[in-house]
């Protein structure tokens, strides 16, 4: 058997009860170490050393040690926390302070050579920052705080779990908060909220009340979330009762949703009307690529169809050709984007898999070269674009529908309607149909299943979704150069689909805020906003290859039969046991 | 006048010649085996029945229509389903979807349709719904409708082949080795599943099986193919002494100069040895 090759120390958990696992514990230390090196070296201790997550309390640059530190001990916690909470504390006091020696040596390098010929972080700023402790100073000081963290790390996670689950929220929540501080005072500002504003957020980070209120009401409210399971308890309801419940909740999300601009401003109507816009050109490919399973990398050309369409009907300036209205000219981009799915799909029928890809990437490609080329340029204008597109309602400039506010909610009605067609058509005859050419092409054709019919269809529909992204995003923006047009989009719109989930709907809306609205909030951190972009996507898709919203099975035997009061509670199966009783 | 009906049909791939100049006949509501040792054309024979190769020479007509210039999906809907030889199901949906997939062809709703959903749109899924329920019962798969076809036991998942082909409702059913890997009841169930689809649903049922009591037990008909060509055809008491038969199962027991096992793509009796759940496939689509 294949089990007797396994050595225990490869399996994480398994024989910590009678031995320290050295090996790993060495192992994550020296990651660990690696991680706090890199981390001072890109710049993000110095440069963000003054940027505070609590103010006069903690700075984002050393919080961004001390997380690494906690981490590590945490995870080489973990092995031991089975066999003894104490053993678990030494674990992690050791990790913190091999992790925190990583850095001691660093400084004493730095001491002894100049480094900053190649990194230009090593500055005497870092070595600074790096032994100036509380109480102490010295080279030996990155090795006490790791130290202490490390145990304080282990410490947490011996806490039985009614405690630590709310405590590790409770810090997440901090950090959180602390970084959107800013963001979140501006807006509150302008409104009867400026008091509380104030007393919460500095124009950095939290206030050191700001903060014991944050982690008090986020741990208070985990605990009691924890304690009365108000999601099992709705869902043991029966049908009529829980739609009461859910029912209000409903509206009251909509409501938030409906007023989130007003209350919190341009900005950040800005980035969801982003997000919708995402979100559409998600929905599409998870058409395409998602139910379909036919990897398009050039999705970003119905994007282009879309806006291009929408900008040459409706310009007042050069190169328009109609001045029409924008909605007059949406159903057209619309159009066109389904002809040139048709257009697409045609020559590449015959093609699967990873040939697909490089055969849609290309295609893809010469759109984007053709926006930019000599040729087109008399007709869409080349790099200069093509100006003045209307906004969708023409309102005066002061009124409280002018700028991105109604994008936003023009963007979030269209993203709902595109769910519900998305989802309608998922559960019917063609959506089977294109989730069985995703899973056995050549079976689906033995099961009368039209190939070419059914994947004309997918690069069609999924292609008038990304069409409608693109007008709308001419209409928010208000112009439409060459350069618009990237092939970055098309990664960044497969990145979202698959890691909201293949095929799942909810799971393209958790992918669009995590992939774009995220880095647009994390604007302030500039060049390292791509850096921790690439981290988080190597990392969900390590954690969860299926993405972080996977499609839900759809239960139809035990709903048709009608006797879904009969079945014992034991046996409703919830979906989150669903998907982990389906991990390997 | 026979259901199906195959005339001088051959298929090359290249240098090698998998099925030459067969000739075959299949009456309506009969039970029919194909068999023959690894790599004799038995798979590659379905695969031209079902559109997914096209004959080099040869036709195949279908109760009288010409099948052989069609798709795969063609095919289907002329009322042809099959089975395949390695489990082929849609893995990550549930059971009752890839039943819902078999009734493909009898399903009529269009996009817009479903986006609509339309009065006609919902009685359709509904009864479609019904019939996936109702054919889980027949193949014996109730209360596993809500599973996902690759989580299913091997067995569940030869029966679940087996009830997403019939929600074509197809007249014949080709079945590739549907027993291979199965223990003796699980293998004598399946049997009678085969029987009960001919006799009460009138279903012609051609199957290509290397489990020699199956074959024997349910077969009218046996068709013996050995490289590619017909080497006999009759009934089970017939093929059983038939010489050249044995001689291609078993080899030739013949004087050292003149034979021997010098092909090596020929049969052997170390292939012959291996259970049939570990034989490779002996003609792979696409």
């Amino acid at each position: 058997m294949t089990a007797v090759a396994i050595q225990p120390t490869d399996m994480p958990g398994a024989g910590a009860a009678d031995t320290w696992n050295l090996r790993r514990v060495l192992q994550i230390s020296v990651i660990a170490g690696v991680v706090a090196i890199y981390l001072c070296l890109v710049g993000i201790v110095p440069v963000f050393a003054e940027r505070p997550l609590i103010v006069d309390v903690l700075e984002l640059g050393q919080a961004a040690l001390l997380i690494t530190f906690g981490a590590a001990s945490y995870l080489a916690g973990m092995d031991q926390v089975k066999a003894s909470w104490l053993r678990a504390v030494v674990v992690g006091a050791i990790v913190g302070a091999i992790t925190g020696a990583f850095l001691t040596g660093l400084v004493l390098l730095g001491e002894a050579i100049d480094l900053r010929s190649v990194f230009l972080n090593a500055s005497p700023t870092l070595y600074a920052l790096l032994t100036d402790g509380i109480v102490l100073t010295g080279p030996i000081v990155p090795i006490v705080a790791g130290a202490i963290t490390g145990a304080l790390a282990a410490v947490i996670l011996g806490l039985p779990s009614a405690i630590r689950v709310p405590l590790v929220i409770g810090l997440s929540s901090l950090l959180f908060f602390g970084l959107f501080a800013g963001l979140l005072r501006t807006p509150m500002l302008v409104t009867p909220l400026r008091d509380v504003a104030r007393f919460m957020f500095g124009s950095e980070g939290l206030t050191a009340a700001g903060a014991a209120i944050v982690f008090v009401v986020s741990v208070g409210t985990t605990a009691i979330v924890r304690r009365t399971k108000p999601r099992q308890r709705v869902n043991a309801l029966p049908p009529r009762q829980r739609r009461l419940v859910v029912g209000p909740l409903g509206l009251l999300v909509l409501a938030l949703v409906l007023l989130f601009p007003l209350a919190m401003g341009p900005f950040f109507a800005q980035v969801i009307a982003l997000v919708a816009i995402f979100v559409l050109l998600g929905m599409g490919l998870n058409i395409t690529l998602g139910l379909a399973g036919l990897l398009d990398l050039g999705f970003v050309a119905f994007f282009a169809v879309g806006a291009y369409t929408v900008a040459l009907l409706t310009s007042t300036a050069e190169y328009g050709l109609a001045n029409w209205g924008f909605w007059e000219a949406v159903p057209f981009a619309v159009l066109f984007a389904m002809l040139f799915g048709l257009i697409l799909g045609l020559p590449i029928l015959r093609i699967r898999g990873d040939y697909l890809a490089i055969a849609t990437l290309g295609f893809g490609e010469i759109i984007r070269i053709l926006a930019g080329s000599d040729l087109m340029k008399p007709i869409l204008g080349g790099p200069r674009g093509i100006l003045n597109i209307p906004k969708p309602l023409d309102v005066p400039p002061t009124h409280w529908l002018s700028g991105p506010v109604q994008i936003y909610y023009i963007a979030l009605a269209f993203a709902a309607v595109v769910a519900f067609i998305a989802w309608r058509l998922r559960s019917s005859r063609l959506g089977r149909s294109w989730m069985a050419i995703r899973e056995d092409e050549d079976v689906a054709e033995g099961m009368g299943v039209n190939l070419v019919q059914t994947k004309l269809l997918a690069y069609m529909l999924g292609g008038a979704f990304a069409g409608l992204a693109g007008a709308i995003s001419a209409g928010l923006v208000g112009s439409i150069f060459a350069s618009s047009i990237q092939l970055q989009l098309s990664i960044n719109v497969a990145a979202i689909v698959i890691v909201g989930g293949m095929g799942s709907i909810p799971g393209v809306v958790v992918g669009a805020l995590i992939l774009v609205g995220l880095p647009e909030l994390f604007r302030e951190f500039s060049d390292y906003r791509l850096l921790f972009y690439g981290i988080a996507l190597m990392v969900i898709m390590i954690l969860r290859p299926e993405g972080l919203l996977p499609s839900r099975v759809t239960r139809r035997e035990l709903h048709t039969s009608r006797e879904l009061a009969d079945v014992p509670d034991s046996e409703l199966v919830t979906d989150e046991e669903r998907r982990e009783a389906s991990l390997p | 006048m026979s259901l199906l009906s195959a005339k001088q049909v051959t298929k090359r791939f290249g240098g090698l010649t998998a099925v030459s100049e067969l000739d075959f006949e299949l009456e309506e509501g009969s039970i029919a085996s194909v068999i023959g040792p690894n790599g004799a054309g038995k798979t590659t024979f379905f695969n031209c029945l079902t559109g997914f190769f096209h004959v080099d020479e040869g036709s195949i007509t279908f109760d009288g229509r010409p099948i052989h210039t069609l798709r795969p999906d063609e095919v289907a809907h002329y009322g042809i389903s099959r089975t395949y030889q390695n489990i082929r199901l849609f893995a990550s949906m549930t059971a009752i979807e890839n039943i819902l997939v078999g009734q493909h062809n009898h399903m009529h709703a269009t996009w817009m349709g479903a986006i609509v959903r339309t009065p006609a749109q919902r009685r359709e899924e509904r009864a479609a719904h019904v019939e996936a329920l109702r054919l889980l019962d027949f193949v014996g798969l109730s209360g596993r409708g809500d599973s996902l076809a690759v989580k299913l036991p091997y067995g569940d998942q030869r029966r679940l082949e087996v009830a997403r082909a019939l929600a074509n409702k197809p007249r014949l059913l080709l079945l590739d080795e549907p027993t291979a890997g199965m223990n003796p009841s699980e293998t004598h169930q399946m049997t009678e599943l085969f029987r009960q689809l001919r006799d009460d649903l009138g279903i012609t049922v051609l199957l290509i099986e290397h489990e020699m009591r199956v074959v024997m037990d349910i077969s009218e008909k046996i068709t013996v193919l050995d490289y590619g060509r017909k080497i006999a055809e009759g009934t089970p008491a017939e093929i059983q002494k038939n010489q050249l038969v044995i001689e291609a199962y078993l080899g030739r027991a013949t004087a050292p100069d003149e034979a021997g096992p010098a092909d090596p793509v020929g049969p052997t009796e170390e292939d012959e040895a291996l259970p049939p759940s570990d034989r490779g496939p002996s003609g792979s689509m696409t």
